[in-house]
């Protein structure tokens, strides 16, 4: 489907119009791979040079040895593996309790029409208004009062008081056919019931958006786990990697930084169709 | 249409539907399904409840309290608004986080726009260019961070290198008193542009090709259509991402803690940074919470103006 842009087909057929273009492209595809391939280019072979090498001027463009220790020393001295595991669990509880309690009470608001229904969800909406992050100190002493520092539940409960998300499930089942819920309704199906099994199935879209959005969020997230984990051994590993980052060798950070972004650029490469389309889509319209 | 599978017996039983079910009845049945509605609800109003409507009220009431943790808090008046006020650092943190507001604003609001604009004309690795635009915001920002402060580097940082391989004069960067600020602009705009190419691609694509087929038979040129066609058209996603990204970058926080640690000079402290120095650093909770609420009234001020325009124009979100 091609659909008329600013420049026409007919001007872009003409041979003028055809080298213009060429040479566009040409320019955009280089200052693409400059400004956003060639950084994570260098990082990932950065952490492949010896370490006299990487602080070598002027720079090499290509290692001349190929090292991997650097990914090795990272993965042992740095704990890695623990601070991976530790992200993995904050993420996946955090994921776990959104998309149940959120869903649950999405579902509530949209069909079991509760007294004071249109209160509780103005009051959700009402926190798109304050920004989360100018509250992360009476948040932290909220979370110390209820002894949950160094633990994941600092991480997972908050999370499901995320509105944004909350809102796009009731929007969704708003918008269900009412006809099909009703239907159910009259076979004799019970609230839960219908929730389950015709609901839940019908809402895969909304619900993959919604559990990208939960994963991204806790894996990013720098401030908050800094606050609540003073204990090393619980930190995720954007915490550990900034504590550890001062007194490392150069090329072993570098390691562990790339291996830190694996996960998530590889959930991108994975869903990048849903993940692009769901942008554009979801901002454009709201 | 008679059916043999409904025994008679059964229709017999069905109430006439004049005859309403007693009064008894009705109410227990709504105070049941009220009852499974608040189940439903419980567990995430009890996490919106604790973790997002107490902590706003609780940093109201702490901002007028002396407050350390394990100790009873004491009523303070103002003082802690006049205590925070009078910090030299108070000024270097507004000053700097709405300097790096409008930096942003000018680099990262520019800059997608004409990606957008350029990218919505090619015909060619559509996806290609999708994703690497994208890749950066999936990379965590500490990461991003990180990878920035090593390119500033004064020794061997890319940054300079490619200053010098341009026979250019090389910078400080994050080092300089001056420059700091901007090498951080730099940095978020890198690490976040991607997400807003996204949104602009989807609003120039739902632009009705008829307009621009108009404009060109009215003999409108390429700036011509740009300015009375493109813009125009996108106006609302323009000034919704702009105020999102308005209430974003105030609240920047990761970029100065990890390159910079709010210096050279205070040259990068921000509010938030000053927030966490407050709490984390001077132990002065009531001091941290003066200036939250500060921070919480300016941007609750563009988040109403935000969710109003989003109201108003509301299709559907999902």
């Amino acid at each position: 489907m091609s659909t008329r842009t600013l420049i026409s087909p007919a001007t872009l057929a003409r041979p003028r119009g055809r080298a213009v273009y060429w040479t566009v492209f040409t320019a955009v595809v280089v200052l693409f791979a400059l400004a956003f391939l060639f950084p994570v280019y260098w990082m990932v072979t950065g952490a492949m040079k010896s370490p006299d090498e990487v602080t070598r001027t002027p720079p090499t463009l290509v290692p001349e040895q190929w090292h991997l220790d650097g990914y090795t020393d990272a993965w042992d001295l740095m704990q890695l593996p623990q601070h991976l595991w530790n992200t993995v669990v904050q993420a996946a509880g955090a994921w776990a309790f959104q998309l149940v309690l959120c869903t649950a009470a999405a579902y509530a608001l949209s069909r079991l029409r509760p007294v004071f229904g249109k209160m509780v969800l103005g009051g959700i909406l009402a926190t798109l208004m304050v920004p989360a992050q100018a509250l992360v100190v009476p948040k932290y002493l909220t979370v110390a009062d209820l002894g949950l520092l160094n633990d994941p539940l600092a991480i997972w409960l908050p999370a499901v008081a995320n509105a944004f998300n909350l809102y796009l499930l009731k929007r969704f089942f708003d918008q269900l056919p009412r006809d099909v819920l009703e239907a159910a309704e009259i076979d004799g199906a019970g609230k839960p019931r219908i929730l389950w099994s015709i609901v839940l199935p019908m809402s895969r879209p909304v619900l993959g958006v919604v559990s990208i959005f939960a994963l991204v969020a806790v894996w990013q997230d720098f401030l908050w786990p800094l606050m609540v984990f003073s204990d090393t051994d619980k930190q995720p590993i954007s915490v550990a990697l900034v504590q550890l980052s001062q007194n490392i060798q150069l090329t072993v950070l570098i390691a562990a930084m790339v291996i830190a972004s694996i996960p998530m650029v590889a959930l991108f490469l994975v869903f990048q169709r849903h993940i692009v389309a769901g942008i554009g889509a979801g901002s454009t319209k709201g | 249409m008679k059916t043999v599978e409904s025994p008679p017996h059964e229709a017999v039983a069905v109430p006439p539907i004049q005859a309403p079910p007693p009064a008894g009845d009705r109410r227990r049945r709504r105070l049941a399904d009220q009852a499974r509605a608040y189940g439903f609800l419980l567990g995430g109003l009890l996490c919106f409840a604790l973790f997002s409507w107490y902590p706003a009220i609780r940093a109201v009431v702490i901002a007028f309290q002396k407050y350390t943790p394990g100790s009873e808090p004491e009523w303070v008046g103002t003082a802690n608004f006049t205590r925070v006020w009078h910090d030299p650092e108070f000024t270097a943190a507004w000053r700097n986080t709405l300097t790096f507001t409008l930096l942003a604003l000018l680099i990262g609001f520019a800059i997608p726009f004409v990606m957008a604009l350029v990218l919505n004309e090619l015909r060619h690795a559509k996806a290609f260019f999708r994703v690497v635009v994208y890749l950066p915001v999936m990379i965590p920002p500490v990461v991003s961070a990180l990878l920035w402060k090593w390119f500033y580097d004064p020794g061997a940082g890319l940054a300079n290198e490619a200053l010098s391989f341009l026979h250019l004069p090389t910078s400080n960067w994050s080092n300089g008193a001056d420059t700091a600020l901007v090498s951080l602009v730099i940095v978020a705009t890198w690490a976040n542009l991607g997400g807003t190419v996204l949104i602009y691609l989807a609003a120039l694509q739902s632009i009705p090709g008829e307009l621009y087929e108009a404009a060109e038979l009215d003999g409108a040129n390429l700036l011509q259509r740009i300015r009375h066609v493109t813009l125009p058209q996108t106006r609302f996603v323009v000034l919704m991402l702009m105020l999102l990204q308005i209430i974003a970058t105030m609240q920047v926080f990761t970029e100065p803690f990890v390159i910079t640690g709010g210096g050279p000079e205070n040259a990068t402290v921000t509010v938030l940074y000053l927030i966490y120095k407050y709490a984390f650093l001077y132990n002065d909770f009531g001091g941290a919470c003066a200036l939250s609420v500060m921070l919480l009234v300016l941007l609750g001020a563009f988040s109403a103006v935000y969710l109003r325009l989003t109201r108003s124009a509301e299709g559907d979100l999902a």
